[in-house]
């Protein structure tokens, strides 16, 4: 983490989609919030009783806004309490912190023009982008998938804003988007950037590349929530301390509870700040990040423990 | 006196086919035309799609390289007679490329250089560009005083071509400019210069 947190306010609650709430965060002191870049994200930190819930989430926007930040919240079934509190416990008025916003998906401003994709709840952070792109006069185009007509938070604000840069897909309809088609009409020196459901990321992925787009070339926003599993033990080698960890929380979250604090930036296995060494594990590591490369999770000495679980009873950590 | 270790000096891992892309461009000059030549002997079942070679044909009393390239299976090859004339050249064939075309430079560090360069102009990543060298070491030089370049230095001290100050050749490297840094060698005592030797032969 950078600097400390900082204290906010919900100064506005908004339901914008089925299952999709907009909340914005103005600063408790009333001075200006850090400036952050298209594609940042906020770790929010909220208190659910005795439980302490710290999740992240991109910001959206408007950019150089330091009176407020805005972020949108859909409400998943898996859940770890995140979304299920934003959308029953968070109203306008609750007091929370955010960390500083840091940037693990940023556009790449040499680039000639940029191609935005993104699925469902993706959107939020290629709002940012679409916004600084505007700003700066750089071509752009954004293709947006949605479930449903009215799941699709924010098409209509972004057709208004952009008009014919906004291209907009139902995947229950027939109109769905022409991926290979589309990647094969970019100009060279188009740097592409998707956000979504893991599914669409690895298609959008895997079609960019057997089109022949370089792999410089392809940003993607790589948010893994962590998922439950068995509950398992932590026995930490340092601090000489086991730490159970149960079926809903992650490592990260079971080792806050107990009153530890490791590092940590982006809590979804994509940046590689909370890196551990595993010196032994009775059983396999389940790696859920986007961050080890296959050798490393393959050797096992490495865990991200924001995301990732063992498959075992025991696990010990060099921490 | 050159300094080693400086990271901005490109490094050529040499040419290797993308078998993803759709569109091959090779820009190449004088001996580069044969890392090209060997690239299709080597990797030729990977280059599918369409190929496209712009040529400056500045090899002296080289074999026939311009024929040599169009034996390969490749759509065109524009031969040009200097690296400028090529460079501009590939301007018009880039700039209406779509992504999916693969960009190789072969050849002097300058025809390497100016290749990258155009590329990152057009707004691709200047690692994306396959290179390889041959030929010359050449360099062509920018004075960090005057900001005029000076080409096809061979020596560790030049004369600046613009301002006339004497410059040191450094590894330091510009991808945006394309050059080399070139720093006055006797800022302290005027006129007083070390040994000149031939060093990018």
């Amino acid at each position: 983490m950078s600097g400390a947190d900082i204290p906010v306010r919900v100064a506005r609650v908004e339901t914008v989609a089925e299952r999709i709430k907009r909340i914005r965060f103005v600063p408790v002191d009333g001075r200006p919030l850090p400036t952050f870049s298209a594609g940042a994200h906020t770790v929010v930190t909220m208190r659910d009783g005795a439980k302490t819930i710290k999740n992240p989430y991109s910001l959206m926007g408007p950019l150089g806004d330091t009176t407020g930040y805005e972020i949108s919240v859909l409400r998943t079934n898996n859940s770890h309490g995140g979304s299920q509190f934003v959308h029953e416990k968070l109203f306008e008025g609750a007091f929370v912190t955010i960390s500083h916003p840091s940037n693990l998906f940023a556009l790449d401003l040499r680039a000639r023009k940029h191609l935005l994709i993104a699925g469902g709840i993706g959107i939020t952070p290629i709002m940012a982008m679409a916004d600084q792109l505007h700003q700066i006069g750089t071509p752009f185009e954004l293709h947006y998938s949605t479930r449903t007509p009215s799941s699709g938070a924010y098409v209509d604000e972004l057709k208004q804003r952009y008009g014919r840069k906004i291209h907009h897909y139902q995947t229950v309809s027939a109109r769905r988007i022409d991926l290979a088609n589309l990647l094969s009409q970019q100009p060279l020196g188009t740097h592409l950037y998707v956000c979504g459901p893991d599914v669409m990321i690895e298609d959008v992925l895997r079609l960019a590349r057997e089109a022949g787009w370089p792999e410089q070339h392809l940003h993607a926003e790589h948010f893994t929530s962590p998922r439950g599993g068995l509950p398992f033990d932590v026995e930490l080698a340092k601090s000489a301390r086991t730490v159970r960890v149960k079926e809903d929380e992650s490592i990260l979250q079971a080792l806050e509870s107990a009153g530890l604090e490791p590092p940590y930036l982006c809590r979804g296995g994509a940046c590689g700040q909370c890196e551990t060494a595993v010196l032994s594990c009775d059983g396999n590591i389940l790696h859920y990040d986007h961050y080890l490369t296959d050798e490393e999770k393959e050797q096992g000495r490495k865990i991200m423990i924001c995301v990732s679980r063992i498959k075992g009873q025991r696990v010990t950590l060099d921490l | 006196m050159l300094v080693d270790g400086i990271k901005s000096r490109p490094q050529y891992p040499g040419l290797t086919a993308d078998a993803f892309a759709k569109v091959h461009v090779f820009a190449a000059d004088g001996d580069g035309a044969q890392a090209v030549i060997d690239l299709f002997e080597r990797q030729g079942r990977d280059i599918n799609g369409r190929v496209i070679v712009v040529y400056a044909d500045t090899a002296p009393g080289a074999p026939d390289y311009a024929s040599r390239l169009e034996a390969l299976p490749v759509e065109l090859v524009h031969c040009m007679p200097t690296v400028a004339t090529a460079i501009t050249r590939l301007v018009g064939v880039l700039n209406v490329a779509r992504m999916g075309t693969r960009i190789y430079a072969s050849g002097t560090e300058t025809m390497i250089g100016l290749t990258v360069q155009l590329a990152q102009e057009l707004g691709m990543d200047p690692a994306t560009v396959i290179t390889e060298h041959r030929g010359s070491r050449a360099r062509r030089v920018q004075c960090v005083h005057c900001k005029g370049m000076t080409e096809n230095v061979t020596t560790n001290i030049v004369t600046c071509a613009h301002c006339g100050l004497s410059l040191l050749v450094r590894d330091h490297y510009s991808k945006r400019r394309a050059a080399f840094q070139g720093v006055c060698v006797d800022a302290e005592v005027r006129g007083e210069i070390p040994e000149i030797t031939e060093i990018f032969k």
